[in-house]
């Protein structure tokens, strides 16, 4: 695939108070694309996440967009780039129905396409579907990770970003919502950068992907790749140990 | 055949043997605590002698009274609670069986009867029966006219649920002609039922409407965009003190001023929302309730301009759209063109049914804003922030306009508040006012606009029908003042409501988003502190 670059993060630096979280961090996610972003606790996968929000702002490096810097863009007009997040925590909205979750998430697209996204949702996640009337927070963690992606894809996002999608869900849980992302890459072309502890799964799912440990790209390659990396594996794919 | 022995005894234990001894326990308990409380009193004596009373008498009162309440409570109470949380869940309302055991037709007519002739004997009572047996039956006429309307609520129950904003809005709009129909029919004269308006429409009405107003009002702020605000009292004072002064400087009407009271109100309310902007929580409880101290605090130092603590008295009154006023030397008071009897009950009247439409308004404007992309974000800040930032929502924009809505509201009531009263001062407008704004709120159940409609009834109806309550000095002796003791049982009310329903009269929220049905999203699926 000869595509286009969508997403270039240049030698970003990103620091909590005085403390460095990335050291000059370099990922490039490329149109039609499945990036994923793997690495231990700790080793500045959610800070990249969040950087590329503008929250917190990057203090070295650029950020571009489609051709556009949004290093310093503030958080909500990146949003409105149509870069979506299912963000770590999945945050929806607790005390509002499924309902006004998704229609929170349209509310970039100023609700042009809703009746139609919201089928679309619907289809990928029918469990969504039975649960249309209740709280987003009496929902169980795999229907709010579900609706944390759903109300992503709402808002007819270029690119979407997925903080930890596996996080606390059973494995079960866990493939069907790697097979709705493949599914979305594969029918609607959409670019994905997901960052993963899960890096058996994340992988498998990746065209390409990343390997970061203490606020550094370390190893990059394509899925398959990586997967066969020796490191990778005494790392992160065997013995259990991080 | 096994035997299990249970370690726990209460199974094995009847209610009876239960309550018996939780009521030995509670007994026990407050013996220990009120032995040296109760039990023992030192004094002096004449010789200024260190003397010990014993109260053993008082004391085994106080104790048994403790063991019988809790043996009551234990052997009947509970399981009384537990049953009727269960008819609860399915109907809504009490269970069937106790409320109709309660409400029954015999009881009806024989209440009805009883106050029928009670309202017919009334003048003649205290001659016949003398002053403090007529005391205790006008409080049986009150019982039973009560118990007459509950009656009557419990028998339409299934239709009121249903209309319920429509019958309440008819009340409201109905409620002066009836007060004036009623009174005038018991005096038999309209004049007289007129006067006797006065303080049910004043006190009362306005009064109440005044508050489900500014509740309404800080409800956008706090209860829909979740941002904790203790100093709504300064928007008040900032329309009241933008219609008094303008208006009695410059004499311009009231029509004029209000907008531009509540313009004012909204642009201080942008001007606290810039500071407060990343602040949530407590850290913005603090903040605005420094806020509206300090416009209370230049209210009453800056006395070029606002006269200090002495106020601004002679507010001009609100005319009747500028064709009729309501000043009785005016020719084009309202009683001569009309050709109807002087009476200040016009004014009274007339400015009941202009805080009606103002709080009309402001719940018009809560319910469409709610269904339209700022109020969905409003609500959605109160929810998560982070999320709505990632979702491309403007959070500086919508928290603004949440505190410049809300401000103008509060604006809007304050300059009614100075036209009613004719004068203002900075006493007005204490944080004790803030507290009771948010409590109303609070006790609604957040963003609920009838929940906070009847909390307001309740809050300010009942500490203004607690100066009403003579005939508790009939039972307490002439010394006792009831008006000393609202606050504590406006407190203990609060204590009391917030128990038996933690999130307010109504705990849940209407959706505003559907795919086919509408629903209402009840609280009992979510936990409190939750959702």
């Amino acid at each position: 695939m000869a595509a286009t670059t969508l997403l270039d993060i240049k030698g970003v630096q990103t620091y909590y108070g005085n403390i460095r979280a990335l050291n000059g961090v370099d990922v490039t996610v490329k149109q039609g694309e499945i990036v994923a972003l793997i690495g231990a606790n700790g080793a500045g996968k959610s800070t990249l996440m969040m950087t590329i929000f503008g929250a917190p702002r990057a203090r070295a490096g650029t950020i571009t967009f489609a051709g556009t810097d949004i290093t310093q863009m503030p958080t909500h007009e990146i949003a409105r780039m149509r870069i979506a997040q299912s963000p770590e925590g999945r945050r929806i909205f607790p005390r509002m129905t499924v309902m006004e979750n998704l229609q929170m998430g349209a509310s970039l697209d100023n609700l042009k396409h809703y009746d139609e996204d919201v089928e679309k949702v619907f289809t990928l996640f029918p469990r969504l579907k039975e649960r249309i009337t209740q709280r987003g927070g009496t929902l169980s963690g795999g229907e709010q990770q579900m609706l944390s992606i759903g109300r992503a894809l709402m808002a007819r996002p270029k690119l979407l970003l997925l903080d930890e999608p596996s996080l606390g869900l059973a494995p079960l849980i866990v493939k069907q919502i790697f097979d709705a992302i493949r599914e979305l890459n594969r029918t609607q072309g959409l670019t994905v950068f997901l960052v993963e502890q899960n890096a058996f799964g994340a992988l498998k799912l990746a065209t390409r992907g990343y390997v970061m440990v203490n606020g550094n790209v370390t190893m990059s390659g394509t899925g398959k790749e990586l997967l066969a990396n020796p490191e990778v594996r005494a790392a992160y794919l065997e013995g259990g140990h991080h | 055949m096994a035997v299990t022995v249970s370690p726990e005894r209460d199974t094995v234990a009847t209610p009876m043997q239960r309550a018996l001894r939780e009521a030995l326990y509670a007994a026990a308990i407050s013996f220990g605590l009120f032995v040296l409380f109760i039990g023992l009193k030192t004094g002096q004596n004449i010789s200024n002698e260190l003397v010990l009373t014993t109260r053993w008498g008082l004391l085994a009162a106080v104790v048994i009274a403790t063991a019988v309440g809790r043996f009551l409570y234990v052997a009947y109470g509970q399981p009384f609670l537990a049953n009727q949380k269960i008819t609860d869940v399915a109907t809504g309302l009490l269970p069937a069986s106790v409320a109709s055991r309660f409400f029954q037709l015999p009881a009806f007519i024989v209440a009805l009867v009883a106050a029928v002739v009670l309202f017919a004997v009334n003048s003649s009572l205290v001659g016949w029966v003398g002053a403090e047996p007529a005391g205790y039956l006008q409080f049986l006429r009150a019982l039973s006219v009560i118990y007459v309307l509950a009656c009557v609520i419990y028998y339409f129950r299934g239709f009121i649920h249903a209309n319920f904003t429509k019958l309440g809005i008819a009340a409201l709009i109905l409620y002066p002609i009836l007060v004036v129909a009623i009174l005038s029919l018991m005096s038999w004269s309209f004049v007289g039922g007129l006067q006797g308006s006065l303080k049910w429409v004043d006190n009362f009405g306005i009064q109440i409407l005044i508050y489900v107003m500014l509740a309404w009002g800080l409800n956008i702020v706090v209860g829909l965009a979740g941002l904790l605000d203790l100093g709504y009292v300064a928007f008040y004072a900032v329309g009241a003190y933008a219609y008094a002064l303008l208006g009695t400087q410059y004499g311009l009407s009231f029509w004029i001023l209000l907008p531009a009271a509540g313009a004012m109100a909204a642009f201080w309310g942008v001007l606290l929302g810039f500071p407060v902007l990343r602040l949530r929580g407590d850290y913005l409880a603090i903040v605005t309730l420094a806020f509206g101290e300090i416009i209370r605090l230049v209210l009453i130092n800056w006395r070029e301009v606002t006269n200090g603590s002495a106020g601004i008295s002679g507010i001009p009154k609100v005319t009747f759209f500028g064709l009729m006023t309501f000043n009785v030397s005016d020719p084009n008071y309202v009683a001569k063109v009309l050709h109807l009897a002087t009476s200040s009950a016009y004014y009274k009247i007339f400015l009941y049914y202009l805080i009606l439409a103002l709080a009309l308004l402001t719940a018009f404007v809560t319910i469409r804003l709610r269904r339209m992309p700022v109020g969905r974000a409003w609500e959605a800040l109160r929810e998560d922030e982070i999320a709505c930032r990632s979702l491309g929502i403007n959070t500086t924009t919508t928290k603004l306009t949440a505190f410049a809505t809300g401000a103008m509201f509060g604006g809007f009531a304050g300059a009614f508040f100075a036209a009613r009263q004719g004068f203002v001062s900075p006493e007005s407008f204490v944080f004790l006012e803030s507290a009771i704004i948010l409590a109303i709120v609070v006790l609604g159940g957040m963003g609920s606009l009838v929940g906070i409609a009847v909390a307001a009834m309740v809050m300010i109806g009942g500490t203004e029908a607690l100066r009403e309550l003579d005939f508790l000095k009939q039972v307490f002796g002439p010394d006792f003042t009831p008006e000393l003791y609202r606050m504590l049982l406006f407190g203990m009310a609060m204590v009391i409501v917030m128990l038996w329903k933690p999130r307010g009269f109504v705990g849940s929220r209407e959706p505003t988003a559907f795919l086919k049905e509408r629903k209402a999203v009840s609280s009992s699926f979510t936990k409190e502190g939750h959702g």
